[in-house]
């Protein structure tokens, strides 16, 4: 999947990336995607978390090529 | 900058009620000798022992041969889902399962999880080769009641009653259950094993020769009389005392929604009346907690980084709802609308700083 913005947050701890994340989606534009790659495995529910909490839309999982999970974002406003 | 403290963490364990230590105390002048023996002093301990489990049954509003007093509530689980379990059949549990019952049945090597929704309520659809099935009665960190009544399953039905046993009846729908004596006042280091009249349960662990044929260990007298004791105590006063907490909940449910980037977790309503458990998003929950303590308040953290796993809330995760900044408050019997309001006050600068810190 291409993200128009991806976001390296392996090696970081909870909440780390979500704010990167949260600080960072609005520089994809309206309805662009967005990769947070965490190694952090609060960020399999967090990621989707703050989407329902911030009107996103979460569009699902896939991996980064070293293996590391990536969740994908489409920004919505 | 510390105030009076204000103990908001219940539901990992209870103080323990004035009604226990007095009992408690006279209870070990009582109740040292093993209650097996024929002498005196034996007989003693005996009748303690048997006093206990009546008030437990009456409490319970169950029969007294079915009551076990085992050496903690982790302890009743493991005896009565492993007990339970009809030979090589899976171990169903809840996702938001005590970590216990999930300890019991990864020990099994059979488990499987029942999903949940987002109120953290199992889904009742059990399958078919199930050997025992394993549902709270609530939810330790939400507080969101299980509706067992509708479990679709015929296998025999453990209920971890520990987060709910004294505050509320039990459920209907049981084969067995469990519960802990800290939780309600009691002192540790007793357990309640609860086996239906007539279930298949047979013991899972070595047996011992005690007065119970279903516990292992020398019997707690003292602290076991001490849990009957305060049992009593809670189930006397729990109408009075669930209104009061159920609506300084409330009051803490609508004040914490308020928060900017706040979610608040489980049933609004159909809930256990003491607790609430609520996410701040972009917080750090060990920071949160040692925030709050400083000002004075004792709270719990479902997040990761406040768990000795390191590893995020399993009640959370199933529930989908976000770990971090994660904060459990969980009233005393003694807890004020003083100590709410004082730390609904605190909260919103504690978490607008650490927002702050992390460039928010």
């Amino acid at each position: 999947m291409d993200v128009h913005l991806e976001l390296d947050c392996r090696g970081m701890i909870c909440p780390q990336p979500v704010i990167r994340l949260g600080t960072r989606y609005a520089e994809v534009p309206i309805g662009g995607l967005i990769g947070v790659v965490a190694t952090d495995v609060a960020a399999r529910t967090d990621v989707p978390a703050w989407c329902r909490m911030r009107g996103q839309e979460y569009v699902g999982e896939d991996s980064a090529p070293d293996g590391v999970p990536r969740y994908v974002v489409r920004r919505l406003s | 900058m510390r105030k009076a403290a204000a103990y908001l963490d219940s539901a990992s364990s209870e103080p323990l009620h004035p009604a226990a230590r007095e009992t408690l105390l006279a209870a070990y002048d009582r109740g040292y000798a093993d209650p097996r023996r024929l002498h005196g002093a034996g007989r003693d301990a005996r009748l303690l022992l048997d006093n206990a489990r009546a008030v437990v049954a009456e409490c319970l509003e169950v029969r007294p041969d079915e009551v076990t007093f085992t050496p903690s509530g982790t302890d009743a689980v493991h005896r009565g889902v492993l007990g339970l379990r009809r030979r090589a059949g899976a171990v169903v549990h809840g996702a938001v399962e005590h970590s216990s019952v999930v300890h019991a049945a990864t020990w099994a090597g059979a488990a499987r999880e029942l999903p949940v929704d987002r109120l953290g309520r199992v889904h009742p659809a059990v399958p078919a080769d199930a050997g025992v099935v394993a549902v709270q009665s609530a939810n330790h960190e939400v507080g969101t009641l299980q509706r067992l009544t509708g479990l679709d399953s015929a296998a025999p039905l453990f209920v971890d009653a520990c987060a709910s046993m004294g505050r509320l009846p039990l459920p209907d729908r049981w084969d067995a259950l469990a519960g802990s004596a800290h939780k309600w006042g009691g002192p540790a280091g007793v357990g309640v094993l609860v086996v239906r009249k007539g279930a298949r349960w047979a013991n899972p662990f070595p047996g011992d020769d005690r007065v119970d044929e279903r516990a292992g260990g020398f019997e707690n007298v003292p602290a076991a009389l001490a849990a009957a004791a305060a049992l009593r105590a809670v189930v006397e006063e729990r109408d009075r005392v669930n209104t009061r907490q159920f609506a300084l909940v409330d009051r803490i449910r609508a004040a914490v929604a308020r928060i900017p980037d706040v979610e608040v977790a489980g049933d609004p309503v159909d809930r256990l009346p003491h607790l609430v458990t609520f996410s701040c998003l972009y917080v750090d929950g060990e920071a949160l907690v040692t925030e709050l303590d400083k000002r004075g308040y004792g709270v719990a953290s479902g997040s990761a980084c406040t768990a000795s796993t390191l590893t995020p809330s399993r009640v959370l995760e199933a529930m989908g709802v976000l770990t971090h900044g994660n904060v459990r408050v969980s009233l005393t019997r003694d807890t004020t609308g003083e100590d709410v309001d004082g730390f609904l006050a605190a909260l919103p600068e504690v978490v607008r700083d650490l927002r702050a810190e992390a460039g928010l």
